[in-house]
């Protein structure tokens, strides 16, 4: 991993050091030495490469940038990188085996549950956390559970169809 | 966006970070969630010199009833902690009702109650249900724990009476002197945005008569509203349709609501009255069992 980080010059580096922090992501081991500052997404996109990670508003509303940590689904653009020191993050790309679909992505391909797709991580990914905890939702509880993500394509309605068509197959396959 | 330069410090002990508080200087900030706080450093509106993490600091992240009957709320328990909690379920509607209704579902994994009340928007649920239930927050500095009444925590928006070296470690809800009904009731525009007006109703009912009531409002002033008037003409009688009209009406005088791209003023005031009146009507009977009145408004 590659992380650049401006050079303060010594007096300033002791005021602002650089962080050494461990963490997993998609069950692969890292290090990282980032800024204090540097927040999740970034150390996600630019640090790790993974740029299934969408950076949408910045501003804590649209949910493009949702990865789990520790299985919790939260908002990657809102949590400093630092903080995952020590902590598993599951991302987009950790869904999917080399040859398989994960069933949340195989039933947004069923259901039609995307168009531009710039939503479609963050809503796989609230998903993931959803069906995690309740393995045979209502409609009404996988639209709560989306309510933290914005699509502006496909009014939502298949993306729901995708989520619901994702806990039957995951029940079906126990 | 990303913040301006600032000193990261995760102490592993609560000692340790209200050391660092003590020590820190003119501008340091506890991070909790961080659902409020990064925002704003990303904006720009605010930076800090220093950030003390508490996360890392251990047993703060339970909900727990006290043998005394008292809901104790550490700083770390998530706002999803209590969206899920049985024991919120079963003891503590106006509660219950409001966790749903927080954010959103991402922003309610990570942000904490007590950060909530500690950040002080006027737009906040929390600090409302806190103050309709006669809540406070303990805070805990160098010399030791006080207790502070929620009613008198706020002091205006974004601004609270803790010291710089104390922390916020828990909110306290009393003991019930009778059986808990009320709710919390929102009308937002999307989940996510902030309230254009939320209501808090909090009573405790012995045989049929009130025996405590409190209302509070939300985004309806430059800081959370107590409505006092209008809980005291609920107390000491049963719930009558007139007195539900009355603490309606004094609840919408109480509020200072202004226009803006949410509603008109009048708007709001009408919103007050309909909501507390809504919450009310549910009566302490099926209020008591603590479901949420409604998701959304």
């Amino acid at each position: 991993m590659t992380m650049v980080v401006d050079d303060l010059g010594d007096e300033a580096a002791d005021e602002f050091p650089v962080r050494r922090i461990k963490f997993s992501i998609n069950g692969k081991k890292k290090a990282a030495e980032i800024e204090p500052r540097l927040l999740l997404a970034d150390l996600i996109r630019r640090g790790v490469g993974l740029t299934g990670t969408h950076r949408g508003c910045d501003t804590t509303n649209c949910g493009a940038c949702t990865v789990l940590v520790d299985g919790r689904a939260i908002k990657s653009c809102t949590m400093l990188a630092v903080q995952v020191d020590g902590h598993e993050v599951t991302t987009v790309e950790g869904l999917a085996t080399a040859s398989e679909l994960h069933p949340i992505q195989e039933g947004f391909k069923q259901e039609h549950g995307l168009q531009c797709g710039f939503c479609t991580p963050g809503m796989m990914l609230a998903a993931k956390e959803l069906l995690d905890r309740n393995p045979d939702p209502t409609e009404e509880d996988v639209r709560w559970a989306i309510s933290g993500n914005l699509c502006r394509c496909t009014g939502y309605q298949n993306i729901v169809k995708s989520v619901l068509w994702a806990a039957e197959k995951l029940r079906a396959e126990g | 966006m990303f913040p301006s330069r600032f000193r990261y410090e995760a102490p592993h002990s609560l000692d340790e970070a209200i050391g660092l508080l003590h020590d820190g200087g003119d501008y340091v900030k506890v991070l909790a969630g961080g659902q409020s706080l990064v925002p704003m450093m990303k904006l720009r509106f605010a930076s800090p010199d220093m950030l003390v993490d508490i996360n890392n600091l251990p047993g703060l992240a339970y909900h727990r009833t006290d043998p005394d009957g008292s809901l104790r709320i550490g700083a770390l328990c998530r706002h999803a902690d209590l969206e899920r909690s049985d024991l919120l379920k079963g003891t503590q509607p106006t509660m219950a009702a409001a966790a749903p209704l927080v954010a959103d579902p991402l922003v309610r994994n990570r942000g904490t109650l007590v950060g909530s009340l500690c950040h002080a928007d006027p737009q906040g649920d929390w600090a409302s249900v806190m103050l309709a239930l006669g809540g406070s927050v303990i805070a805990q500095g160098p010399g030791g724990k006080r207790a502070i009444p929620m009613a008198e925590f706020v002091t205006g928006p974004f601004q609270n009476v803790l010291e710089h070296d104390e922390i916020a470690v828990e909110a306290v809800v009393p003991a019930a002197r009778g059986v808990r009904s009320g709710g919390y009731l929102k009308l937002e525009r999307r989940v996510g945005d902030f309230a254009t007006v939320g209501v808090a109703v909090a009573l405790e009912t012995s045989g049929t008569s009130v025996v405590r009531a409190g209302i509070a409002l939300t985004g309806v002033g430059g800081s959370t509203i107590g409505a006092t008037e209008a809980a005291a003409a609920l107390t000491g009688q049963p719930l009558t349709p007139d007195s539900i009209s009355q603490a309606a009406e004094l609840a919408a005088a109480a509020a200072q609501p202004r226009t803006d791209h949410r509603g008109t003023a009048e708007y709001k005031r009408q919103l007050v009255r309909v909501f507390v009146k809504r919450i009310l009507a549910a009566g302490p009977a099926t209020a008591a069992t603590g479901e949420p009145a409604e998701r959304a408004a």
